[in-house]
This record gives structure tokens, sequence and C-alpha cells, in this order.
């Protein structure tokens, strides 16, 4: 039987297993979108396609599978490229449809027309214009293919109304042959026992893991390998939930915000073991001076990962999961002699650089203490919240002081750091659990940049709390200024601003505001008790930091503290 | 130092621009860049030539790789190779130049392929070495316009390049 590009599009959704999109029509959609109520797939009308791209990505880190999202052509498509280069920097496998003119109208300058293939060509994993119907369902099993294979990223199929309405013989491909294509997903066991071998003799090694633990869902392997090597473990922000925070082997986060111990054990260990990470220069400083005595291991699916900045002793590439099953298999049949006594020495100095400089910060009983709101915040969900942070000292603060114990519980731009990307994420993952708590620690600033999608969370009955850390500041911008401009706090002030409880009357949602530490825990309690969106206003200190802090281009052992 | 690369390409739309927006956006130099089809008309090769150390060499053939359309990079620092390359040079051919611009062109094997009153448009193959010392000797005649192809490269000896 013949389909229609329309009927295809959504064979292939259901084929894939795909149960929402995030979207919003427009002119070269509507035959897509008169086709989708015959459907059985929930569709989420978003009020920004910024917003559908970032649920869409929401919705890929909570759950683990791929995020789709649908906008129409020009302006619908260039408003979701942030989204894009959001999931792009962070490796999140999300699938964005794009609406285009008629093939025959392409390139010239027609109405509502973007080249969105070249605009974002730098910012996708792959991209596809589809110029013909019969290309359609492969393209679409690809691309779901490319997106969570291999290093997962975003993937932008971009529609030409002519071929969404035109008709042919639809077959869903069973196989997928791209030439081009072939991710190493199998460790090397060779590089795996040279790696073993080199761990055996380490002094003080360390492991270094990042969002690739929580791609491959190597969490319990991490955890297993942590403590089967008496080996301390810290993540990069990406990574945080890959390893239980309650943990005596845990080290906190490291770079510019981590933890003294994160950084002075890099500073100090022989052997740091990367798993999943890239060396962002968030996380090495200066890179001369990042793990100056360690060798160093690198397990990486992307090859294009390894010794890009830091020249790497021991490259393994292929997948962390199945490399870790790999190294657990070595530790079990040959285990380290004398492995309590060997690490003792280490793991006795961490714990003095634990004591030295521990996570802290001083409630006092007039202004609210924004770490003391998200401490709060993990105290009253049991820490079994998923997180989504906007940008700045809100997600740096979230990061530290929600003590992350499960994989996909964290949902924060690392690597592009884009404001307004907390709200919709939340919303994405609230989406796929219905039941769970979803919470947004969330800036004054940045929740201004999708706040839109408020409405969207009440049409859906999707009742994410966002937390304000109200600071009247683009406060992270603000403590540079601070720090290294001698407080020029130029266009960082946000005194002016909306009344965040009025505004989220206006939404339907439920507005809360504390001004004294003594209510924050009842405005927290009344919102996870709300069956509502909820936002809570949390006035706090104007001119709190986010510490340690290591300053740009200094050595990560290089922190102030205070 | 200087490289050649051999990429094979799916012939897709945009796939040139796929591997130049990499060089670009990754600040990696391409020195020249020469593309057509193989025998398989779904396949282009293109040679290209770039510069870096070895850490950036790698990273450039990582990266080339990593591209979803391309299907084989051949790095030919790793294999023996012939490299070619073609110029078309418009030298100043007046009455008193002319037997010295044909002597030239006869001696590197080179071609008149058009004549105009006052200039010849000679075409030479060959290695670098080559195409660089018929344009000194020309350069003395007056040379009114270059253009060149940029390197071809293939490996030496059995299929290791062209053929899949
Ligand atoms: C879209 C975007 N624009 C600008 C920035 C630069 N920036 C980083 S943090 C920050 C301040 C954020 O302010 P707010 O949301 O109030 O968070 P706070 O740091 O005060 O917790 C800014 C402007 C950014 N990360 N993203
Ligand atoms: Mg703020």
């Amino acid at each position: 039987m013949k389909l229609t590009g329309a009927q295809i599009f959504f064979e292939c959704l259901k084929a894939e297993g795909v149960e929402v999109i995030f979207g919003l029509p427009g002119g070269v959609l509507l035959d897509l979108y008169d086709e989708m109520p015959k459907h059985d797939i929930r569709h989420i009308l978003v009020r920004h396609e910024q917003g559908a791209a970032h649920m869409a990505d929401g919705y890929a880190r909570a759950t683990g599978r791929v995020g789709v999202c649908l906008v129409t052509s020009g302006p619908g498509a260039t408003n979701t490229v942030t989204g894009i280069a959001t999931a792009y920097m962070d490796s999140i496998p999300i699938v964005v449809f794009t609406g285009q003119v008629p093939t025959a109208l392409i390139g010239n300058d027609a109405f509502q027309e973007a080249d969105i293939v070249g605009i974002t060509r730098p910012c996708t994993k792959h991209n596809y214009l589809v110029k013909d119907v019969r290309d359609l369902a492969r393209i679409i099993r690809e691309a779901f293919y490319l997106a969570h294979s291999g290093r997962p990223g975003p993937i932008l199929v971009d529609l030409p109304k002519d071929v969404i309405n035109t008709k042919t013989e639809f077959k869903y491909p069973k196989k997928i042959s791209m030439k081009g294509y072939k991710p190493t997903t199998e460790a090397h066991m060779g590089q795996i026992k040279r790696a073993y071998t080199a761990i055996g003799k380490a002094k003080r090694p360390m492991i270094y893991a990042g969002g690739g633990v929580i791609s491959s869902n190597a969490a319990k392997e991490l955890k297993q390998l942590g403590e089967q090597l008496r080996c301390p473990v810290t993540t990069t922000l990406m990574g945080l939930g890959g390893f239980p925070a309650p943990h005596e082997l845990w080290l906190g986060m490291l770079g510019m915000h981590g933890t003294f111990r994160a950084n002075m054990a890099v500073g100090n260990t022989d052997l740091l073991i990367a798993i999943g990470a890239r060396f962002d220069d968030r996380v090495t400083g200066k890179l001369d001076e990042f793990a100056p005595s360690a060798k160093i291991i690198h397990i990486d699916i992307d090859p294009t990962s390894i010794s890009k900045n830091v020249k790497v002793d021991i490259p393994i590439v292929g997948d962390c999961q199945d490399a870790l099953k790999k190294l657990l298999q070595l530790v079990k049949e040959s285990p380290i002699d004398d492995l309590e006594k060997v690490r003792k020495p280490w793991l006795d100095q961490i714990q003095k650089w634990k004591e030295t400089y521990p996570l802290a910060y001083e409630q006092k009983d007039n202004l609210i203490k924004p770490q003391y709101v998200v401490e709060k915040l993990y105290e009253l969900s049991e820490g079994k919240g998923i997180i989504a942070t906007e940008v700045g000292q809100n997600q740096m603060w979230a990061a530290q002081y929600y003590h992350f114990s499960e994989p996909r519980t964290l949902l924060t731009s690392g690597g592009l750091g884009t404001m307004g990307y907390g709200l919709p994420a939340a919303i994405g993952a609230q989406a796929a659990f219905p039941d769970r708590l979803v919470i947004d620690v969330a800036g004054d600033g940045s929740i201004q940049m999708c706040i839109q999608e408020m409405i969207t969370a009440v049409e859906n009955n999707l009742p994410v709390k966002v937390a304000i850390l109200n600071n009247q500041y683009l406060g992270m911008v603000r403590q540079w200024q601070q720090l290294f401009y001698e407080k020029n706090y130029c266009a960082t002030c946000l005194k002016i601003a909306p009344d965040f409880v009025k505004l989220a009357e206006a939404y339907g949602a439920l507005g809360l505001r504390a001004h004294k530490p003594d209510e924050v825990e009842s405005v927290i309690r009344e919102a996870f008790a709300s069956p509502k969106p909820v936002i809570m206003d949390f006035v706090v200190n104007p001119e709190e930091c986010v510490y340690p802090m290591v300053p740009a281009g200094a050595a990560m052992t290089e922190m102030l503290l205070a | 130092m200087r490289h050649i690369l051999g990429v094979l390409v799916e012939n897709q739309p945009g796939v040139l621009s796929r591997v130049a927006g990499l060089f670009s956006g990754r600040g990696f130099n391409i020195e020249s860049l020469t593309v057509a089809e193989t025998l398989d008309k779904g396949v282009s090769h293109i040679t290209l030539v770039t510069t870096g150390d070895e850490m950036i060499m790698e990273q450039i053939v990582k990266h080339l790789n990593k591209l979803v359309n391309v299907i084989k990079v051949i790095d030919f620092r790793e294999v023996k190779f012939v490299d070619r390359e073609m110029a078309l040079i418009k030298v100043k051919a007046e009455a008193d130049t002319r037997a010295e611009a044909l002597r030239i062109t006869n001696i590197f094997r080179g071609k008149v392929v058009d004549v105009c009153q006052h200039s010849f448009t000679i075409e030479v193959t060959g290695d670098e070495g080559k195409i660089q010392a018929i344009l000194d000797l020309l350069s003395q005649l007056g040379i009114v316009e270059v253009v060149r192809t940029g390197k071809v490269a293939i490996a030496r000896g059995r299929k290791n390049s062209t053929k899949r």
C-alpha cells in the first residue's frame, strides 16, 4: 500500500517506539499535523521551539531513550539551534524534525525558508535533507540509530512540504547499512590488560568519570570498580549520579568548582583513570599542571576525545560499560595483593584533605543561603528527585549540595552552559516520569529565558517544581566581576524583576516565596505536596559566591576557598 | 609538517562542506583539496593537503573518520604513494621569448594548449618540485596567470585506496 510522507513519518516513529513528541506546527507542517490525531502518539505543544529541543533533551537524559521534537521551517527551525547545540555538546540523543519549504523552492529565499541543514551542520552529529519521499523511512531509521549509538548526539531531519504529502510504497528498513559509520564499541583486550598492569603498580590511583558513564549505563560497573580497586572516584558535572555521593570513596566533583579533595587528588595522583570524560578546560584548568605526576588511562567511545588536549598513556576506545566489565573481569582473575594496605596512605591523605576543607557554608538567621535551599531540597526529596538546573551559580550549588546517587537524575547543560535549559528539560523529564518529583534549580536570570514553558507544564499537568535561587543578579557573572573586576557590576543586576509568585499564578501554577531561612522548609513542603507546577521564589543572599573556585587558567590545586 | 590525506566519501550532497566545515570549525588548515568521483559513482575521492604536528594530524584523521559520510581515510604518511599536480600557466610570449618558452615547455614535457598574440598557455603535470621548477623558469619570461589543481595522490602497488 502507498502511504504519504506524513503517514510514513508516524509509522516510523511507532516502529522506533516513540511515545511523545515536543513540537509546534507551522505552514509546511500542516499535512503532518493533520495526520497526527490518527496515530497513537502524544504531542506536547510548546510555546517556543527552543523549549521543544530542551524538552526532548531532558526526556532523553532522564530516560536514556531518544528524545524527539518537531518544528516548522525557517524561524521554527532556527529557534531549535540553541537546543541542538546544547545536546551536541553533552552528547545527548535527540532527533529534531524540521519542516522545510517544497523542494522546488529550496534556494529561492522562499517564505520561511532557512538552510537549517547548513546552519546545524557543525552542531549535529549528522543531519539530513530528505529530497525524495522514497528515502524517508530509511533516513528516519538511520537518524534514530545514529542518535543513540556510538557517541550519542542530536540528528536533524529536514522535511520539505512536498515530501510530506507525496505517496510512496512504505517499508520500514530492518537493516541499516552505512558504509562510513561503524563506531568501535568493544574495548580492546590488549589495552585493557595494559591498563590493569598500570593500575596494579599505582600507589595513588583515582578515577575521573564523565557523562560517558551515564550514557553507557555503566554506573553499576563504576561502583564495583571503585570498590574493588579501593580507588577514590571523582566525576565531572556530567558524570554526577554515576557514582553514589554518600560513598566513602566519593571525592565530590572536580574542576573549577570542584571540591578541595578532588582537585588536590588530581594534583597528586600517580594514575588517572579517565572514563567517558573529555578533559574539558573547566576540569583541567592550566593544562601543563593537570595531573602532573600521573600516568593517564583514557576510556572513551570517541577516538577524537582521546589525546585531544592531554596526552594519554593508555588509550582505550570503546563503550565504557564494555571496558569496565572487562576490567572487572581482570580484577576478579588476579586481584591486587594487600590492597587495603597499599591504599591506606592515599586514602588517609584524601580523608585529611576532606577534613581540612569540606564543602561548607554558614546559614545564619537573617538571609537565606542558596546552598541551604539546595540541601533542604535534597533532604525533603530524600535524594530521590530528578534535578534539572539552569546555568550559573544555581547550577554549581545544585551540583555541590544535591548529593546525587543515581544516574540520570541530574539534567544540566554542561558543555554549552545554556541558560534557559532547566525548565524545559524538567518538563521533558516529567513527561517521561509523571509520578516522580522533578525539580528545576533555577536562577532569577536563567528562568526568564524559557519561562514561557510554564504554560506548557500547566496545560499538560506536568507538575515540575521550579526553585529560583533569587539573588537578584546574573550571579555567576557578578561573582567574576567581584573577584576579578573590582566589583564593577556592569549589566549584571536584576533588581528590576517580575514578581515570580504572581507570574506563577498568571500561568495557573502555584507561586510561593521565602524570605527567611525558617520559611524555606515549609515552602518546599508545600510545593512538593501540590499537584500543580510550582515556582518557589527563594530570596537569597545576593552576594554569595560559589567556592571552591579555580580561577580561569590556573592550576587545579590553586583554589580560592572563600 | 605538511601531509597528504586521501578521503573516500559517500557522494552525498553537502559532504564537501562537512569536510571543509570540520577544518574551519576546528582551526585545522587546508592547503589544497581536490575531489572527483571514483569508479563507483556513489563514492568520491578527496585528496587533501594539510599541515600540523603529530597530535593535530592524529586529530584530523580521527575527525575525518568520525564524519558519517566518510568511508575511509588514507593517511599517506603510512603508505608509499605517488602524487601529481597539474598547472595551467599563461606566460608572456612575444617575438623574442616564444622560442625560450617553447623550449622550457618541452624540457618539462609540458604542452602548449592555447596560443594568443601575446601569450601561450602551457599545461604541465608533475610533482610539486617539477611544477615549482618550471614556474621559476617561466617567471623570467613573465607569467600572466597560473591555475593549479592541487595535489592528487594514490597509494603505490595493489589496491589500497580508491578500491573499496
Ligand atoms: C544563554 C546564555 N547567555 C549568557 C550566559 C552567560 N552566563 C553564565 S551564568 C550567567 C548568570 C546566570 O544568572 P542566574 O540565572 O540568575 O543564575 P545565578 O548565577 O545568579 O545563580 C550568565 C549570564 C549563558 N550561560 N547562557
Ligand atoms: Mg541570579
